[in-house]
């Protein structure tokens, strides 16, 4: 794990020093950031005891708790924080991706586990899996929606994130390549933006009825 | 997944062209199938679904990791060491999310023939994305010769 977390930099530069010997301002670009592992790992043990136990309040709490932020998550930064990313410095924006997106990689799996299986777990306890309830259309739709984000999320984004932090690792980062890649993120928001729009229409209308 | 735009950074020369199987695009056709096919099961749990089609589905995933495989293994020039970096650390992150969809899946009474279906649709789920990550990772990374 060291390997993939380890800051690459320019041959006989010393850690912690620019050209001219002053301390670098940037960190350490961590892949994995390590100090989050634990908090998964909790979150990870927190749903396994909830599903084991099967209560409506715990299986709510992650699925309502974990979706939330996904969809927030999500819709905050296609809509609001990427376009004004758009419009700073490149400078600023490679330095903001540095730390933004090595926490995006551990978080947003997290997320989306927790929802999926605390959703899953809960729409088995209040019968909506069943095909003859009256909301089991609306969790297929659930479901299409989830299939679509996740080849979009798994399929084009996910390996573009990871290909821009490893690229952002190395002495000088190849602008082009980095532009390339975090195009599909622009390619992709409007398709994420409505699946996500359309999660909250359906979960809000389970939730009412 | 969103994230902010990040463009240029260093030198604003293209990438050079390297013409290299398309692996991801293959990846990302299998996992496609088999949540096709997972959704489609999920859709009908807890009754029994009929299998003829996920099992088309999971075939058809399945032909196509191993077309993945052996696309890989004819490559030669590559960065071996970052592919196999990526792809173990990424395999046990995915072992472990699919992992925890195996246990809703047998907590719930899945059995039979619709578990191993569903199993074997996870495992292809959880080989695709760490092949699909590990490969697009691998790619712009210095090529080396393998090990």
């Amino acid at each position: 794990m060291t390997e993939v977390i380890s800051s690459a930099r320019p041959a006989g530069v010393p850690e912690g020093a620019g050209p001219g010997g002053q301390a670098l301002a940037a960190p350490p670009l961590q892949i994995v950031p390590l100090a989050g592992i634990p908090l998964v790992v909790l979150a990870l043990v927190g749903l396994v005891v909830t599903l084991a136990l099967n209560k409506l309040w715990g299986l709510e709490f992650f699925h309502v708790v974990g979706g939330a932020l996904w969809t927030g998550i999500d819709l905050f930064l296609g809509f609001i924080i990427g376009p004004v990313l758009g419009r700073m410095s490149i400078p600023a924006r490679v330095e903001f991706s540095k730390r933004f997106m090595p926490k995006m990689v551990l978080l947003m799996p997290t997320l989306v586990i927790i929802t999926m299986t605390g959703g899953w777990q809960l729409a088995r306890h209040v019968g909506n899996l069943s095909a003859a309830n009256p909301n089991h259309a609306w969790i297929v739709a659930s479901f299409v929606v989830v299939g679509v984000m996740a080849i979009v999320a798994l399929g084009i984004l996910e390996p573009a994130n990871l290909a821009v932090l490893f690229e952002l690792r190395k002495p000088v980062p190849n602008g082009a390549l980095i532009g390339k890649l975090m195009k599909r993120f622009i390619y992709t928001a409007g398709v994420t933006g409505a699946m996500q729009v359309a999660t909250l229409l359906i979960m809000t209308h389970l939730a009412a009825s | 997944m969103s994230a902010p735009s990040v463009q240029r950074a260093g030198p604003t020369e293209a990438p050079p062209a390297r013409a290299l199987p398309p692996v991801a695009q293959v990846a990302v056709l299998s996992m496609a199938l088999v949540i096709v096919g997972g959704i489609y099961m999920a859709a009908h749990i807890p009754a029994h679904a009929a299998l003829g089609l996920p099992i088309g589905l999971l075939v058809a995933a399945g032909v196509l990791v191993l077309a993945n495989v052996a696309q890989l293994a004819r490559l030669r020039q590559f960065a071996w060491p970052t592919f196999w970096l990526v792809g173990k650390w990424a395999l046990v992150a995915y072992l472990v999310i699919t992992g925890m969809l195996e246990y809703i899946f047998v907590l719930d009474g899945t059995r039979g023939s619709t578990l191993v279906v569903m199993t074997v649709m996870l495992a292809i789920f959880a080989v695709d994305v760490p092949v699909l990550l590990a490969f697009s990772v691998a790619r712009y990374q210095p090529i080396e010769q393998r090990r």
